[in-house]
């Protein structure tokens, strides 16, 4: 479970994060929804220990993230996957060695086990055809579906979405939708995902919260938000959203 | 407004960054025990460096040299003593010229596509991508480059002092008249006067171009790791790498010479 507690953050002169509190049970898909700027990405790096809070809590199946050394940290990264907006591929490797770079630096499987590993999770995505191309010669969608092979492969038991479906046209943001889904339900990955686009939450999500002022400032099922009055609601969720 | 508030503004990033340096040079020295499984991409890093850097170094070293041997003859001839030009050339190319030389073009060619590529690794998420996935930044990218000029500097310094000492005898026997064989003798009699295998001259340039390539390995990896703000930062990134890495080889050139010629005679 990730749970933050009263987090408050400043970047420069912005207080980015103001009394957040947070809670995703195992196994479900928590949608993080509101404006540029306010503090949707800044959440996300704070669960995987990439920045740490000025106040209040992070915990990860009640470990606390902020205190934890090094060793902790590297081995709490191992158990979480993180999805970039633009799949953060490293351009000199191909796409499978991108998906099996986690396995090689951390796991003790052979050659063998890993390729097959790094097949299954290819197939997945639907990238097993382009195993040997490298980022710069594939499309912002293969990048993201390299993206999400990487993030899986280590057979994670949290994935970080962020932004996952930013710059892509529908078809393709429908069809990373599907694989988050996927994910969630096929390997009961919980997954806490960012993103402005209605598409994206009310198709992978269970729960949606919206930020507001540095704090959820709304938070319910997908049903619950999408029938609500609340303006927030309405701005994120209505039928003009998205 | 306090008019001393930008100067201790810009005091306190300079040592920020200094301390970055120090500390990320740190880093690289604990993960030596990890360099065998870089192996492979280490070789990759110190191949491109020489491979890049070669025909530049060549071009600078012959050229270097020969203004040397030109500059230096011109005051010999004066006094009827151009028979230590040799001498000269090959003490100058060896002590100083050949790792300085070598050291810049290094900078300038590789610390800079550095400094580049891991400032657009970091603008783009593709450090923090590493280190998500718990591989270490330092160890994975930091290291190779930095073991892979430590060994090329001092390799490409070698040959620009053989091309450099080649190009004063060339202006030695077409421009001063001293015969190719008194020009060389001079020069291998100063190189090897001492009875040591390897002579003070010589492991002391290598010394120096081994801390070069150290150096600007680290100054344009810390850059490049520092950059921020897109295409705009990771230019920024480039000449801050280029222009420390120049300021430090003068810098450590002078510590070394001092040391090895004054401190320990």
């Amino acid at each position: 479970m990730i749970e933050l507690r009263s987090v408050c953050k400043r970047l420069g002169s912005r207080q980015i994060l103001d009394g957040m509190t947070l809670s995703v049970p195992k196994g479900m898909n928590f949608v993080l929804m509101g404006p540029s700027g306010s503090g949707k990405s800044v959440t996300l790096k704070h669960v995987i220990g990439i920045l740490r809070p000025d106040a209040g809590s992070v915990q990860v199946d009640g470990q606390e993230v902020p205190t934890m050394d090094r060793q902790q940290l590297m081995a709490l990264r191992r158990r979480m996957g993180y999805l970039f907006q633009n799949g953060a591929l490293i351009n000199w490797l191909s796409v499978a060695d991108n998906v099996a770079l986690p396995l090689r630096e951390h796991s003790k499987l052979g050659k063998g086990e890993i390729a097959d590993r790094v097949q299954e999770v290819l197939r997945m995505v639907h990238m097993d055809h382009a195993a040997a191309q490298f980022p710069p010669s594939i499309s912002g969608g293969m990048k993201l579906r390299t993206g999400l092979a990487r993030a899986i492969v280590t057979r994670p038991e949290y994935v970080l979405y962020d932004e996952p479906n930013a710059g892509l046209d529908p078809i393709i943001s429908q069809q990373i939708h599907e694989l988050i889904v996927e994910v969630r339900d096929q390997l009961g990955v919980t997954g806490l995902i960012v993103t402005h686009s209605r598409a994206c939450a009310t198709h992978c999500g269970d729960r949606i919260g919206i930020l507001e002022n540095g704090r959820l400032g709304l938070e319910g099922t997908v049903d619950e938000l999408v029938h609500s009055d609340h303006p927030l609601a309405r701005a994120f969720l209505g039928g003009g959203a998205d | 407004m306090n008019p001393f508030a930008p100067i201790g503004r810009s005091l306190i990033g300079r040592a920020d960054g200094a301390g970055y340096v120090v500390d990320l040079l740190l880093r690289t020295g604990l993960a030596l025990p990890r360099l065998r499984r870089r192996f492979r991409f280490t070789l990759d890093m110190a191949f491109n460096a020489g491979v890049r850097s070669l025909p530049v170094t060549m071009v600078v070293a012959a050229f270097a040299g020969a203004i040397l041997a030109m500059q230096t003859g011109i005051e010999l001839r004066r006094f009827g003593d151009t028979a230590v030009l040799g001498t000269i050339t090959a003490l100058s190319m060896c002590r100083e010229m050949g790792p300085f030389i070598t050291g810049v073009i290094l900078a300038a060619t590789v610390g800079s596509s550095m400094a580049a590529e891991l400032g657009t690794m970091q603008v783009s998420d593709e450090v923090a991508a590493l280190e998500v996935m718990s591989v270490d930044p330092v160890d994975y990218l930091v290291l190779p480059r930095v073991v892979a000029l430590a060994i090329m500097c001092p390799l490409l310094t070698v040959l620009s002092d053989l091309i450099g000492i080649y190009g004063g005898s060339v202006i030695a026997e077409h421009n001063l008249g001293v015969s190719p064989d008194l020009y060389w003798i001079s020069a291998r009699e100063a190189l090897t006067s001492s009875g040591m295998l390897l002579p003070k001259e010589v492991y002391v340039g290598l010394f120096k171009a081994f801390v070069f390539g150290i150096a600007v390995a680290t100054v344009s990896c810390a850059s490049g790791l520092r950059a921020s703000g897109g295409a705009l930062g990771v230019g920024l990134s480039v000449q801050a790498a280029v222009r420390n890495s120049v300021i430090l080889i003068i810098v450590l050139g002078f510590i070394v010479t001092w040391f090895f010629y004054f401190l320990a005679g």
